[in-house]
């Protein structure tokens, strides 16, 4: 009998044993911007928690590529410490000894020819003595500019190349462009070079877990979705809060701006997961369809000047720490307009919701870090008590909190114990860590299995990304030509005209 | 924050415990199960860590119930632990003393978390019929540790031959990492598989579990060598043109060696209580592939129109033997002077038959040095077995009409 190809069916495999976990194929990472916060912090210590975990092929590969004159030692002492320092597993001597064997690192700049080739021959290397079997991720930790050398030199080399059924995948973070061409320039770059379905862009804000916890959510009961259109909604809110300010990221964020950074992504990948139809299944194509069809529903405001704020957040106290206001923070020129706080109202065009609107916020050095979605429902149509027992009754909400703390919060009167009539709002919470403690991994750790099984589901697509620009790209049009955005005091809850937007709708912010 | 109750009962219980949950300013309402651990004085304190460490993956109530040796009055009582260092979720802990052990379901009914599942963990020695035994009929799964009884092989087959859709045995969950290498190593092209090899301590039940789900699985015929240990130390799965090779010496890393592939070390340590019970916390319905794979080890007929032609090559392959094992023949020694009487007497019956038996023991060894045989049980046999099962803890009586319910919800 010839061998049975990749597409036979595991006899060992079978969909009720769902103990065994799916674990990677002989693969390797190759890392570009092993030096970074987020190579340190999160990648290194995300590769030692699947290795841990069992989940990493025996003889898995980690490649370092940086400018820096270092030998493999050097690499896997600074992939050590930054195991020892923030891995969420315990540390095993056993696990780090297999794992490190698998360490090797590549020194030279991204324009340096002889590099890449030097990097092609420890990959070929690795595929001989660890038996990576000629499947590896390129991990894109470096600015987006450096993109299109980076892919290039990638094909140049011949890395992007595979045979067979090799595969070569390609990651890349975001921001994915900053509008809606750069985004297609850079989208363009990659696809010359990478396959659609190889190309894997990670949003780790809105991790996999999260996602699936809100369609779970959705769509796994029956209690919610009945209630969940324009018959029962009076209006969506969608907030991301930051506590911080940009911190050392001046040169990055300059120009950039809360819409970009945040909106663009993360709070439209939200509405979409919120104001989607059900899909016909889970599968990744299914799934990009609902949320593409609800994305190139959305309309943005006419006036919008009135339903769209921004500002600066201005220094001060924040909870009892003397800040520094945007403009006079390192790096920023006085005249900066870059707005640091975004809201934005935006309407979906089905029948679902028709007539909800979606208020979106985000913004830096705000009251608290958080990011919930909250449905706010109508009044009910009528209250057969005297006004004064409802007076302190407020509307019905279910909040989908993110983070901090995941879980969801639905508001509804109760009555005041006591002899007198009187309703007022309480509150009922859920929290995935009380129910489910531990047992939901970093981010990081789902997103980078999912590139080593190529099982790209819940990655939006160049499609999605695209949308989203040809939404937010107006606004920013607009914003362009006004002038410095109006200032908010650190540690509130953003510039008066937030709340003047709401007003005009007879709405107010929910205080997250 | 704990609290002691003496000669108390389930609902003065259950009041202390909320009384005690709210003193301590904790509100576990997180919850998301009831684990029942049934367990002796002397094992209840590692079980108990063990709950512990798990209910950090998995908040639950955890009710251990320690029925205490010894003549003395029926008495119930109980210590209610909640909040402290690392510790989510809330602990009872009831001791039972006199007639009172055999009323462990009564007392313990209350103590479910209302609408939630409830699993029954037995560290020690546990039922002959898990899915029979009072605690077990509360609950949706059952969890035994063949390891724990002298002859581990023979409790696993004892329990097989009643087995109930919810039963497992940390036997099983021992042997996940193994799986799930193999499984990797399977997801890749590989040639046709002619045979293979489970290397393993003396008696060791998982190797048994291992060799027959491979066995199940892959149409193969496995064969078990003994080693020295510890536990299992290697598998090897032979193809067409090669092989691919497992082995763990040290019970710490192992070596994966694969033709036409670099060796590769990988590290399969040997896993500790508080993992294997939150593995089996995390599946609250019927592990279907268990059950399949002890079909397959202890012969019992598999579901009808299933793989017929495998059905009938094992028949022809391990005619069944004439031969009671030694662990049925000492279980016919213990049960008959000792049918209703109390547990302690019928498990030192069950030991000291045991004992009687190193003849048998020795001859079963060498008749089947590599595994125990499968056999086929008349339907006297199993009537019979029906019988005896309940008396190890409960009169027959009692049990008997609830053993249909069990069943149907099968």
């Amino acid at each position: 009998m010839s061998p049975v190809g990749r597409e036979a069916v595991n006899p060992l495999r079978d969909p009720r044993d769902r103990r065994l976990p799916r674990v990677a194929g002989p693969c390797g990472i190759v890392l570009f911007g092993v030096t970074g916060d987020l190579a340190r912090k999160k990648l290194m210590p995300a590769i030692y928690d699947l290795a841990n975990r069992g989940l990493l092929p025996p003889g898995f590969a980690l490649v370092g590529f940086a400018r820096r004159n270092w030998a493999d030692e050097d690499f896997a002492q600074v992939v050590h410490d930054a195991v020892k320092q923030y891995a969420r597993t315990p540390f095993r001597e056993e696990v780090w000894t297999q794992l490190s064997e698998g360490f090797r690192f590549v020194p030279g700049d991204f324009d340096d020819n002889d590099a890449f080739d030097a990097l092609a021959q420890t990959i070929n290397d690795l595929d001989r003595v660890r038996g990576t079997g000629g499947n590896h991720a390129f991990y894109l930790s470096i600015p987006p500019a450096l993109f299109p050398v980076v892919v290039s030199q990638l094909k140049r080399s011949g890395l992007s190349a595979k045979n067979g059924d090799q595969w070569r995948r390609v990651v890349v973070e975001k921001p994915f462009g900053h509008d809606l061409q750069s985004a297609r320039a850079l989208s363009d770059t990659l696809s010359d070079v990478f396959p659609a379905d190889s190309v894997f862009r990670i949003d780790h804000y809105l991790g996999k877990e999260t996602v699936q916890n809100i369609l779970a959510l959705r769509f796994a009961n029956t209690m919610f979705e009945p209630i969940w259109n324009r018959s029962y909604v009076d209006h969506v809110q969608i907030t991301m809060a930051e506590d911080i300010g940009i911190g050392g990221r001046a040169g990055y964020y300059d120009g950039i701006g809360a819409a970009r950074d945040v909106i663009q992504n993360h709070l439209l990948q939200l509405l979409a997961l919120i104001a989607m139809e059900e899909p016909v299944s889970f599968e990744a194509q299914s799934l990009r369809l609902e949320k593409t069809k609800v994305l190139s529903a959305v309309r943005i405001p006419d006036d919008l000047a009135a339903y769209t704020a921004r500002g600066q957040y201005a220094g001060g106290w924040q909870g009892g720490q003397k800040v520094l206001g945007y403009l006079d923070e390192d790096g920023i020129p006085k005249s900066s307009k870059t707005e640091t706080f975004a809201a934005i109202k935006l309407e979906v065009d089905t029948r679902r919701w028709a007539g909800v609107p979606f208020y979106l916020r985000a913004g830096k050095r705000l009251g608290r870090r958080v990011t919930e979605v909250a449905l706010e429902f109508q009044r009910a149509p009528h209250l057969p008590f005297a006004a004064t027992a409802t007076e302190e009754l407020g509307q019905n909400a279910l909040v989908i909190r993110i983070q901090p703390d995941e879980g969801v919060t639905m508001r509804f009167g109760s009555k005041v114990p006591g002899t007198a009539m009187e309703v007022r709002d309480v509150n009922m919470d859920f929290a995935y860590g009380e129910s489910f403690t531990e047992s939901s991994p970093e981010a990081y750790e789902r997103l980078i299995l999912d590139v080593l099984l190529g099982d790209p589901p819940l990655f939006p697509r160049h499609e999605e990304v695209e949308l989203s620009w040809e939404i937010l790209d107006p606004i920013e049009d607009f914003w362009e030509k006004l002038g410095q955005p109006e200032q908010y005091r650190a540690g509130g809850w953003g510039p008066d005209s937030s709340n003047t937007m709401l007003a005009r709708d007879g709405r107010v912010w929910r205080r997250p | 924050m704990n609290r002691d109750l003496h000669d108390t009962n389930s609902s003065a219980i259950l009041t202390a415990l909320s009384e005690t949950r709210r003193g301590s300013g904790s509100v576990a309402l997180g919850m998301v199960l009831t684990l029942v651990i049934d367990a002796t004085e002397s094992e209840h304190y590692d079980a108990l860590k063990a709950a512990n460490a798990a209910a950090r993956e998995h908040p639950c109530r955890i009710v251990c119930v320690i029925r205490r040796p010894g003549k003395s009055a029926p008495r119930l009582d109980a210590e209610i632990r909640v909040g402290g260092d690392n510790m989510l979720g809330e602990v009872l802990i009831l001791r039972l003393y006199g007639l009172l052990r055999e009323q462990a379901d009564s007392i313990v009914l209350p103590m479910l978390l209302p609408d939630a599942p409830v699993l029954v963990w037995w560290p020690g020695d546990g039922p002959a019929v898990p899915s029979l035994d009072p605690l077990g009929l509360l609950a949706q799964r059952r969890v035994t540790d063949a390891a724990s009884s002298t002859k581990p092989t023979e409790s696993l087959r004892a329990r097989a031959l009643d087995h109930s859709p919810g039963d497992t045995d940390f036997a099983w969950t021992r042997i996940t990492p193994w799986r799930t290498l193999l499984a990797a190593a399977l997801d890749q092209p590989f040639d046709e598989i002619t045979g293979g090899e489970v290397d393993a301590a003396r008696n060791n039940a998982s190797a048994e579990l291992l060799a027959a789900w491979l066995e199940d699985r892959l149409d193969i015929e496995v064969t078990r060598r003994t080693t020295r240990g510890p536990g299992i130390t290697g598998v090897r799965l032979l193809t067409k043109r090669g092989e691919i090779n497992i082995t763990r010496p040290d019970g710490r890393l192992a070596s994966l060696v694969r033709t036409g592939q670099p060796d590769r070390a990988v590290p399969l340590p040997r896993r500790a209580t508080d993992e294997l019970l939150a593995e089996e916390l995390r599946r609250l319905d019927p592990d279907d592939v268990y059950n399949e794979t002890i079909k397959r080890l202890f012969g019992t007929s598999p579901e009808p129109g299933r793989r017929p032609d495998t059905q009938a090559q094992q028949l022809t392959r391990r005619p069944a033997p004439a031969r009671k094992s030694a662990a049925q023949r000492a279980s016919d020694v213990a049960d008959t002077p000792s049918r209703g009487k109390k547990v302690p007497a019928l498990k030192q019956a069950a030991k000291q038959a045991a004992k009687q038996a190193p003849a048998a023991k020795a001859t079963t060894k060498k008749a089947a040095p590599k595994r125990p045989l499968p056999r086929a049980k008349t339907a006297a046999e199993k009537a019979a077995l029906a019988k005896k099962a309940p008396a190890r803890r409960a009169p027959a009586k009692k049990v008997a009409p609830a053993k249909k319910v069990a069943r149907s919800r099968a």
